[in-house]
């Protein structure tokens, strides 16, 4: 545990699924990009020979990841822009094809505002709901697909409840269909084994603070014989598909984060795993009253999402925070109850459990002393917040 | 977000809990966000001689509720009832715009009762 604002008071991290800290291996590997090999990858000088190898290299580490070949893969500004570059570069691209888009109600609002934005475009998109679980049933995406569709887009992993969806599954019914399957990976990077060849995925978006990367960067991988047109105009970097000078540094800091995270998921998987279950059996046997959202095995092994009548979220995340814990909640109340998060809408969750939901995500930087710290604090919280609000 | 002064008073509560023998007790709710607020007076001569709450609702409501309960204690009623919610966000040395209306609810328990407390004497309530 960390020490912050006063000596007594710790720092207990649990908010992972927002973002991570870039790792000191990841700085290192970064920095010689920022003073030494600053020359842009572009110039044909010896200066950029480290700056293009170095590029080539993150896009080997990513490649490896993912199970694709190099040249799938494409350097981006985050999770967002990948998410906007395949809908909208997909959309365009097949737009003589057909003009229906497929997605689920609980992706993230880089996918489904992008999304209402092509409705104003004229694209007519459906939005699948799930269960309540937050699982996408692959029976209504066949459902769902017309003559007109060209693009499904289903996220792998869900941001609030960890929910991860039968890709592989969704992704056969749309080559079926000889539709286009994108697949937003950021929240599951290094937390499961990826093979985009065998999960069935044409695109998929990841995003490099997920994972202990630096923020800003991000990649798509665009499968082999994938037509998308461009969303960012202008230079020829990324072989013509993604224009901009390439930000060296955080390729670098990409490559190296997404190798380091995934070169042992099954250690990542026991060590989170357990911390997980502790935190997460703790909190059901202490707290009464509490209500574990998502699903009960296919979830992410980081994710911890609960619902604890009787007090309002925000006045916990205050409370945790003046303890040092950092978490994050679904709803809070300046927007009031009807707008609690879509994705605990879509699963059913009513409004006094939404209002009172609190997300604890986890690392491999989480301790099993912090977990303990997290359940001997969290039960006075709650309980102290349920007394000053129960009449 | 929010300032010190709140974060004091969300944290360190004051009037918290249930009173013994009130003279009134009213309940409110917003209906915007779902915050509640559970008022009770002891008034002798028209004067609040003490005051307590129970609150379920956001650090800014929590806040408000400390905050307009310390400003009416040993006030007499037609004191109480000519403090608004601003006078409260305004001792608070202010809200973030979006939580201004969760400072509604104490202003709306404390007319309220003092409302009850006018009819119960055989008054008119004010207006
Ligand atoms: C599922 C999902 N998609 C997309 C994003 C956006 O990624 P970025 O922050 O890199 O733009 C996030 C980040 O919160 C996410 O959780
Ligand atoms: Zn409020």
């Amino acid at each position: 545990m960390n020490q912050s604002h006063s000596p007594d008071v710790p720092t207990v991290y649990l908010d992972h699924s927002a973002t991570t800290p870039t790792h000191p291996d990841v700085v290192r590997a970064m920095l010689p990009f920022f003073t030494k090999n600053f020359g842009n990858p572009s110039s044909l000088y010896r200066l950029s020979d480290a700056s293009r190898a170095a590029i080539a290299a993150a896009r080997g580490q990513v490649a490896a990841a993912l199970g694709c070949s190099d040249h799938e893969i494409f350097f981006t500004a985050g999770g967002t822009e990948s998410d906007n570059w395949a809908l909208k570069g997909m959309a365009s691209a097949r737009h003589q094809d057909g003009n229906h888009i497929i997605t689920s109600s609980i992706e993230h609002h880089a996918i489904l505002h992008t999304c209402e934005y092509l409705e104003t475009q004229g694209w007519t998109v459906t939005y699948l709901p799930v269960d309540q679980h937050g699982l996408v049933d692959p029976g209504d995406v066949e459902a769902a697909i017309t003559p007109e569709t060209t693009l499904i887009s289903v996220m792998m992993a869900n941001n609030e409840v960890g929910t991860i969806q039968p890709v592989r599954e969704i992704g056969a019914i749309a080559h079926d269909h000889d539709i286009c399957f994108h697949t937003d990976a950021v929240q599951a990077i290094g937390h499961m084994p990826i093979d985009v060849k065998a999960m069935n995925i044409d695109l998929l978006s990841l995003s490099g603070h997920k994972f202990f990367g630096p923020k800003g960067t991000g990649a798509l991988y665009i499968r082999d014989g994938i037509r998308l047109d461009n969303l960012i105009h202008g230079g020829g970097q990324e072989k013509g598909h993604r224009a901009g000078t390439e930000n060296v540094p955080g390729i670098v800091g990409l490559g190296a984060a997404i190798e380091r995270v995934t070169a042992d998921i099954t250690g990542h998987r026991q060590k989170v795993g357990a911390l997980r279950d502790m935190l997460a059996q703790g909190i059901a046997e202490r707290i009464p009253d509490s209500h574990y959202n998502g699903h009960p095995e296919e979830r992410l092994v980081n994710n911890a999402h609960f619902s604890f009548p009787g007090l309002d979220g925000e006045a916990l995340l205050l409370l945790l925070n003046s303890k040092g814990i950092y978490a994050s909640i679904g709803s809070a109340c300046s927007s009031g109850s009807e707008d609690m998060s879509h994705v605990l809408r879509a699963i059913g969750v009513p409004p006094a459990h939404g209002r009172s939901s609190l997300r604890l995500t986890l690392g491999d930087d989480n301790t099993k002393e912090e977990v303990k710290y997290v359940l001997d604090v969290l039960p006075q919280v709650i309980e102290r917040l349920r007394e000053m609000g129960s009449f | 977000m929010y300032n010190e002064t709140v974060m004091d008073h969300f944290e360190h509560p004051r009037n918290v809990g249930e009173m013994e023998d009130p003279t009134v007790v009213v309940e409110v709710g917003s209906s915007e966000c779902g915050d509640r607020m559970k008022l009770y007076l002891k008034i002798e001569d028209d004067v609040i001689v003490d005051v307590s709450f129970k609150t379920l609702g956001c650090a800014a409501a929590i806040a408000s509720s400390s905050q307009a309960t310390e400003m009416i204690k040993g006030k007499t009623i037609e004191e109480a009832w000519n403090l608004t919610n601003m006078d409260v966000v305004e001792a608070l040395g202010g809200l973030p715009e979006p939580k201004i209306h969760c400072s509604v609810i104490a202003e709306d328990a404390i007319r309220r009762a003092i409302n009850f407390y006018r009819k119960d004497q055989g008054l008119e309530p004010w207006k």
